[in-house]
């Protein structure tokens, strides 16, 4: 309990002071604004988005942008802006949720290898640093594969992808705070291991394995995206903005806008992630932190 | 042989190093004595030409070798005095060498670059060199690495660079700082012979009084960026005007009923941006008055040595 | 010194490598259903069930099923594509030279071009140049491969006319495709060769490389060069299998035979005698690339030559 409320209050004063300085920056506070405003309009996308994602007008299909269709329509006649809008929903609840899951399970797993060291530590590793040398892509599409496609084993697969970097950043910081606070802490306090590590280790390691995390959200678009675009993620009527470059290839030629929105949007928003940890990695210095892991 | 007059040098707007001259001849040594922060080092890049490697220029004074002003000698002509004429020893053997390089292309560098030698000429006359001071084997040290060997080695090694063209003047930039204490006489005897042997004009930087004392003719006190007092050694060492330099030579263990007695000097070296008004070294002085934190003083000069402090003509009568 | 080294590093492949077929291995066991059935097509006749079970030893235990699947592997038996109804010896040896010559050229693309721009912005030192690196890298590490993929096919293949739009054929098919999956390694080698070369001016030797009388150029080229290499190369081996992995995409959104696509469609397809035989590849070349990149690295630098034999 005590550690919750410990871990709680280590992110309470992350965010205050760091998110804040971040934001203090220039091309921070652009970044960080347009995160805030995407994040805005998925949750009320559909008051935002002019028309139904899923209305067909087949007489109205491939309609270059233009008005009442300002980013024009797909093949089967449904307005792109729409559908981008309301993609931003799936590509953001899909990657958040899983870097989410991939962090918990990280941390944990991390952290248990970093503390007790010994066999367990080096047999965790091993399985990490395996899947670590293998691109994020491959490891997604061997377990969709398994589990079959679908928005669920998108985010289960996103999820794994991650989880080998989020491992080894808490092991790298956990090995360094025991190197630096537990022979002090020990000697002082005669404290049991379990509470040095919950009250003391862990909310040390949170703040690099946090801006991590904030990096691979934009890793997990790009990742659901790519299996959106192979037709193994989002199924239709769906939208997702991989999903929707997938079936706007087939009209390339002639109606290209179905694939140039929904990709700004992913390009864009990534890049607002990565401009955005960028500033959080300055203001909370942790570079040589990051580079160890 | 070498000579420096009222050198100036600025980082941007601040200037760490202001009004320093002493000349060296051939046969001789020259030391230059501070704390670390004191404007050696930066002396030893200016005379080497390598001030804007680390950002810095020269804002005034001259630097004459052999009769010609380096101070606006062009950087191709430049090139041929470095390690050719004039041979530069750093502080740490330790990182000096290129770690990825054998030991004996390193060296051989130097004469092909100067002496227009090839490859075989060039290893003959490093595997010589390296002889000459004493490392043992020469030829297999060539085929080494640099981290398979140690600190004085490595140091000798860094000698050998900077002798191999037979140049005129060597500069030696804290050449024993980093080394065991048997290792560092080995090296400074070496110096020592070495400018005997081929009539080298040595300049030695150090924050070491007592091995001035063992191996230089005339010595120069540095104290934040400015000379405070310069003569020949035995004057200094009999009669030390300046109470800084009266410090530095307290400063030396004089055997072992004395260490007791060892004492440092109270306060630290000022920093570039805030160096004091007035005499540099009146906030850390035991006989600063008034006029020293308003006024900076003048060199008091007193036959071949001079002194910059108010009191230097009564400073010697009672030694600190 | 070296051979030794390598033979080391071999060692050391063994139990990764060992693992990693393992797991490869036990795919076919994780997915739901009777794993004889996953290799099978559907409505095999009993006596292919049987001839099935008598090469693969399924009748027996796990440990032995894997010694003989990875014996078959060894000798280049990769079983029967089960859709394709071909040799998967004869689909892997078919789309391996593609790949390899994508991957190869992609990987030379970057690596030259990163290398050659983070050696400029890093001697140049200019403020707007700086702003361009950063400005560069950010794209490269962001913008969705397959995205950048239809877009080049947009410009310059439908509304120029340049390249073909898909297929692999003769060199202009190459050009796009290598310039997308480079694109991500000429910003990723870019900043890691800049990072590196600053941080090898600022070392200690340097002043005394100037103080021998040698010219910046022979400093930067055959002392910096060096240094900045040994990152490079370290971060290049590991690209080896990004490039793969990039492939799988770029080959796909370009209509690319290769060892990518052939994955792609053999997954899609539940081919999974195929989906083992290309994991199996694209594993072997991460491997190779991790290997390659640690030997190299050593044979530049005398230090870690010792420090591991």
């Amino acid at each position: 309990m005590k550690a919750s409320s410990m871990t709680a209050r280590t992110l309470d004063t992350f965010a205050r002071m760091s998110i804040g300085r971040a934001f203090a920056s220039g091309i921070g506070m652009v970044a960080g604004g347009f995160l805030i405003l995407l994040v805005l309009v998925a949750i009320f996308a559909p008051w935002i988005a002019p028309f139904d994602y899923a209305a067909q007008n087949l007489m109205n299909a491939n309609a270059p942008p233009g008005w009442p269709h300002l980013l024009g329509t797909d093949e089967f006649g449904r307005d792109v802006l729409s559908r981008v809008i309301f993609g931003a929903r799936t590509s953001l609840s899909v990657s958040a949720t899983a870097i989410a899951i991939s962090m918990a399970a990280g941390m944990t797993l991390g952290a248990a290898a970093g503390y007790f060291g010994g066999f367990f530590e080096r047999a965790v590793m091993t399985v990490v640093d395996l899947t670590w040398s293998f691109p994020d892509i491959l490891i997604a599409l061997i377990f969709v594969a398994i589990i079959g496609p679908g928005l669920t084993s998108t985010t289960f697969a996103i999820a794994i992808a991650y989880l080998a970097q989020f491992t080894r950043l808490t092991r790298a910081q956990i090995v360094r705070l025991k190197r630096e606070t537990f022979i002090e802490a020990t000697v002082n306090l005669g404290a049991n291991p379990s509470h040095i590590l919950l009250r003391h280790l862990m909310p040390n390691a949170i703040a690099p394995v946090i801006v991590v995390g904030m990096l691979a959200i934009g890793d997990g678009i790009v990742l659901e995206a790519t299996l959106g675009f192979f037709g193994l993620g989002a199924q239709p009527p769906t939208p997702s903005w991989g999903a929707m470059m997938s079936s706007g290839t087939a009209q390339l030629f002639l109606s290209p806008w179905v694939i140039i929105f929904p990709g700004v949007a992913v390009a864009v928003t990534v890049i607002a992630v990565n401009l955005f940890g960028d500033e959080l990695i300055r203001a909370l210095d942790i570079r040589d932190r990051l580079r160890g892991a | 042989m070498l000579s420096v007059r009222d050198l100036g040098v600025a980082f941007g707007a601040v200037e760490p190093l202001s009004g320093v001259s002493f000349s060296v001849e051939k046969g001789e040594t020259i030391g230059i004595v501070g704390e670390s922060g004191s404007g050696k080092s930066l002396t030893a890049m200016s005379v080497m030409g390598l001030l804007p490697l680390i950002g810095g220029r020269i804002t005034g004074g001259k630097i004459v070798f052999d009769g010609q002003d380096l101070t606006d000698l062009p950087e191709r002509a430049y090139r041929k005095l470095r390690g050719g004429r004039i041979g530069l020893i750093t502080q740490n053997p330790m990182t000096s060498l290129d770690p990825l390089k054998k030991i004996g292309p390193q060296v051989d560098d130097v004469a092909r670059l100067h002496l227009g030698m090839d490859a075989t000429q060039a290893r003959a006359r490093t595997v010589e060199i390296l002889g000459t001071l004493r490392i043992p084997e020469p030829a297999l040290i060539c085929e080494r690495y640099p981290h398979q060997m140690s600190g004085g080695m490595k140091q000798r090694i860094v000698i050998a660079m900077a002798l191999a063209a037979d140049p005129d003047v060597l500069i030696a930039d804290e050449p024993t700082t980093a080394l065991d204490v048997t290792v560092q006489a080995q090296i400074i005897r070496l110096l020592d012979d070495l400018v005997k042997q081929r009539n080298l004009a040595l300049v030695l930087i150090t924050h070491d009084m007592s091995v001035v004392a063992q191996t230089c003719d005339n010595v120069v006190v540095m104290y934040a960026g400015r000379a405070v007092e310069y003569g020949p050694v035995e004057t200094i060492f009999d009669r030390p005007r300046h109470p800084y330099t009266q410090a530095l030579i307290a400063c030396i263990p004089r055997g072992l009923e004395e260490t007791a007695r060892l004492t440092g000097i109270e306060g630290t070296v000022p920093t570039v941006i805030n160096y004091p008004k007035g005499c540099p070294f009146h906030p850390r002085c035991a006989r600063a008055e008034a006029i020293c934190a308003t006024d900076p003083p003048d060199f008091s000069v007193e036959g071949d040595s001079a002194a910059a402090c108010h009191f230097a003509e009564v400073a010697h009568a009672q030694p600190a | 010194m070296i051979l030794r080294y390598t033979f080391l590093r071999l060692l050391m492949l063994i139990p990764v490598s060992f693992s990693i077929s393992v797991v490869i291995f036990m795919i076919v066991y994780l997915l739901p259903g009777d794993p004889i059935d996953n290799l099978l097509r559907v409505g095999s006749s009993p006596e292919d069930r049987a001839e099935l079970v008598a090469q693969y030893g399924l009748d027996r235990n796990l440990v032995i099923q894997y010694f003989v699947w990875i014996g078959n592997m060894f000798q280049g038996e990769f079983g029967q594509a089960i859709v394709l109804r071909r040799p998967v010896a004869d689909l892997v040896a078919q789309n391996l030279p593609y790949s390899l010559t994508l991957g190869g050229l992609a990987f030379l693309f970057s690596s030259t071009v990163g290398m050659t721009l983070g050696t400029i912005s890093a001697v140049v030192r200019h403020p707007v140049l700086d702003r361009f690196m950063r400005g560069f890298i950010l794209l490269g590490s962001t913008v969705p491969g397959f995205w950048l993929a239809l877009l080049l096919i947009l410009f310059f293949s439908v509304n120029l006319g340049w390249f073909p739009v898909s297929g692999a054929g003769g060199w202009t098919s190459l050009v796009l495709p290598v310039l997308t999956i480079g694109f991500g390694g000429v910003a990723l080698v870019a900043r890691v060769t800049r990072v590196a070369l600053l941080d090898a001016q600022r070392e200690d030797f340097v002043t005394l490389l100037h103080a021998k009388g040698l010219s910046s150029g022979t400093i930067l080229f055959r002392h910096l060069m060096p240094h900045a290499l040994l990152p490079v190369v370290t971060i290049l081996a590991l690209r080896i299998g990004w490039i793969l992995g990039g492939a799988v995409t770029v080959e796909f959104v370009f209509g690319r035979p290769g060892l990518g696509s052939l994955l792609i469609r053999a997954l899609g397809q539940r081919d999974y005698p195929v989906v083992q035989a290309c994991l199996l590849m694209l594993a072997l070349a991460v491997m190779l690339g991790t290997l390659i990149g640690d030997v190299a690295q050593a044979s530049m630098d005398p230090r870690i030559r010792e420090k591991k034999s």
